[in-house]
């Protein structure tokens, strides 16, 4: 009769054996959070490593499965180093995997061919290097949509292509966003704003933030700068940037300098103001440069508003 | 995830420590335009912004045994095991997120959303202070810019208009014999909804001392009204009131229009004082950032220490509370209006 061997918790065995007793891993089956996973993960170890997000990740729905799921050096190593080929800086990795995760599953050839396309446009490569760390998503788009959108910047502001790849380089979101809203802002400022083709074009061309800026702001701006502050359609197209900052910025500047009957924005005339100091200098150059008092007094002003 | 209210860990992190001085009540100036929700946003994200700016917390290391099999031939048979110091990666500040994600961040007196002025906040175990103060009978000071010759719906010069006329017939004494006698009035409605019996000693001892009014909610009285500056068709009134909306503060310039036999919309509704926060401690959109509010909230804290029990009488501005000390005539720091 075979006896059969019983091991006894007390015996001695030796010690390949004992680390090859495996263990079963001490995770969760199904958790809410990459926590759980982070320290026996390869792959998520080396995300943190770069310094990707994952508690933003976390959040939105099933990119936390699928990032568990991918295989560092199958998957995410080879885009990695695509990435680097093309210019990205190491340090700008895990800001472009926090915002567009799924470039880590996108087919290597894709992303050659919209790099391809993009310098077949004769953007540089520095650019384009450029252009992906600022807009990860820049990448997950097809040629033909990015065909499109380029085609569109062309057409419809009539500007020259070396024009259109200065703006789309300076503000690669152009590229990234609906068309719609782009439109409607073109009509807004033709239309509600009055300003004509060559304008826009030009405070484009300075601006391109103009582009994706929102309607309601952009036209609450226009109307205080138009009909309070009178200023002429010339002039704002002289200084684009006034219809990127803040209302409320604008706003208590002027009463400040009205109040103080220094608000004086002709160029023609004596004493005057250019509408991009007024909005882009800090406080207290503005006070002491163009109000002249102090920036107490500014601020005491703005209590009385 | 914190909220910012219970904190399980006994070792206290430099951020709960900044957290723990941000505790408190403080006021900010609201501009006008802005609904009163943004401003209360912008200040918790600031707040969020400072306090997790701090210092991280280094990540905890644990030792783990690193199992290396030996390929080289010859080497020993055995197996190597060699201790390492590894970070545990699940503390790590990228993968649990920010040590606070949200601050209870508490609203006073609302402002609508034309109006500016004086807006009280509160952090964190400061809500129940501000609680505590919104229970008492708290007056607060408004100045109105308005203007005679129009009549809109919204009593507002933004609004529809609903009537013209003219107002030359208007003079600074008929302006304040009507201010004086909506004040009167007005006393009388304090008087009525106290709820003291009106013919007794305690009554009398009350009004001596200018503590009758009413307890908690009430319709809008107003404790005090004049006209600061007049110059037709402007003018700017100042009031004390209690229980008000800024609704009904442009309705009652609506009906001073009316009295004078004209109408008149109001401009402009500035809060200047609410309780015993004024003007002059309102932080300006340029100061809310964590180190400011943390600032204003020292300086809220030490007053409270210093305050001694006076009350004043009803006619300049009282406020009800225990330990809490007032500015017997505040200043207003409006420019001449105009």
């Amino acid at each position: 009769l075979d006896v059969a061997e019983e091991y006894s918790a007390l015996e001695e065995i030796s010690d390949e054996e004992a680390a090859g007793i495996s263990i079963p891993a001490n995770i969760p089956p199904a958790s809410n959070s990459l926590r759980d996973y982070v320290d026996k993960s390869e792959t998520l170890t080396k995300l943190v490593q770069l310094g990707v997000h994952l508690w933003k990740l976390e959040q939105r729905p099933n990119v936390g499965s699928m990032l568990l799921r991918l295989d560092f050096n199958t998957d995410v190593a080879p885009r990695l180093l695509f990435l680097k080929q093309i210019g990205v800086e190491n340090s700008r990795l895990g800001y472009i995997i926090t915002h567009n995760p799924f470039i880590l599953t996108a087919d290597l050839d894709n992303l050659q061919a919209r790099v391809n396309y993009l310098k077949s446009k004769k953007f540089s490569s520095e650019t384009v290097a450029s252009m992906v760390s600022r807009a990860p998503f820049l990448l997950s788009f097809s040629v033909k949509r990015l065909d499109n959108r380029l085609g569109f910047y062309q057409q419809q502001l009539k500007l020259s292509a070396s024009n259109t790849r200065d703006i789309v380089a300076r503000l690669p979101r152009l590229l990234c966003g609906s068309l719609e809203p782009v439109k409607e802002n073109l009509k807004v400022c033709e239309i509600e704003l009055g300003f004509k083709q060559n304008e826009i074009q030009h405070m484009v061309i300075a601006v391109p933030k103009v582009l994706t800026a929102n309607k309601k702001k952009l036209t609450q701006i226009f109307d205080y700068l138009h009909n309070t502050m009178k200023v002429p359609h010339h002039l704002i197209t002289k200084f684009p940037q006034v219809l990127n900052t803040k209302f409320l910025r604008l706003r208590e500047r002027h009463l400040f300098l009205e109040y103080l009957e220094k608000a004086q924005y002709d160029p023609t005339l004596a004493r005057y103001i250019s509408l991009d100091r007024l909005v882009s200098l800090p406080d207290e150059t503005f006070c002491t440069e163009l109000a002249l008092a102090t920036l107490d007094d500014f601020y005491l002003f703005q209590k009385t508003l | 995830m914190k909220i910012g209210c219970f904190f399980p860990n006994t070792m206290a992190t430099p951020a709960i420590r900044m957290f723990r001085r941000l505790e408190g009540v403080f006021c900010v100036y609201k501009p006008a335009d802005v609904h009163w929700k943004l401003v209360r946003d912008t200040i918790e994200t600031n707040l969020l912004k400072g306090v997790n700016a701090t210092h991280p917390q280094p990540v905890p290391r644990e030792v783990r045994f690193l199992v290396s099999s030996s390929d080289e031939p010859g080497a020993a048979k055995g197996l190597r095991v060699s201790p390492a110091a590894v970070p545990v990666l699940s503390k790590h500040p990228l993968v649990t997120g920010p040590e606070f994600q949200q601050i209870k961040v508490g609203v006073g007196h609302r402002l609508d959303t034309s109006s500016s002025g004086v807006l009280v906040l509160a952090v964190g175990n400061g809500n129940k202070t501000l609680n505590d103060l919104y229970n008492t009978r708290i007056t607060r000071d408004y100045t109105l810019e308005c203007e005679f010759g129009m009549a809109t719906h919204d009593f507002s010069h933004t609004g529809r208009v609903l009537e013209r006329s003219t107002y030359d017939h208007i003079s600074e004494d008929k302006l304040e014999r009507v201010t004086a006698m909506l004040e009167g009035a007005n006393q009388k409605a304090l008087r009525m909804y106290s709820t003291v019996d009106m013919g007794s000693q305690e009554a009398y001892e009350m009004a001596a001392k200018g503590l009758l009014g009413p307890d908690g909610k009430s319709a809008p009285i107003l404790t005090g009204l004049r006209c600061i500056h007049f110059q037709p068709p402007k003018f700017t009134l100042e009031v004390q009131c209690l229980n008000e909306t800024q609704k009904y503060l442009r309705k009652v310039v609506h009906e001073i229009g009316l009295e004078l036999r004209s109408t008149a919309v109001c401009k402009g509704v500035r809060r200047t004082r609410d309780g015993l926060f004024t003007l002059q401690d309102a932080l300006t959109r340029h100061h809310w950032s964590a180190a400011d509010v943390m600032e204003a909230i020292y300086k809220y804290h030490s007053s409270k220490r210093n305050q001694k029990k006076i009350l004043f009488p009803i006619r300049e501005s009282t406020l009800e509370t225990s330990g809490s000390r007032l500015t017997g005539t505040h200043q207003n720091k409006d420019a001449a209006a105009g």
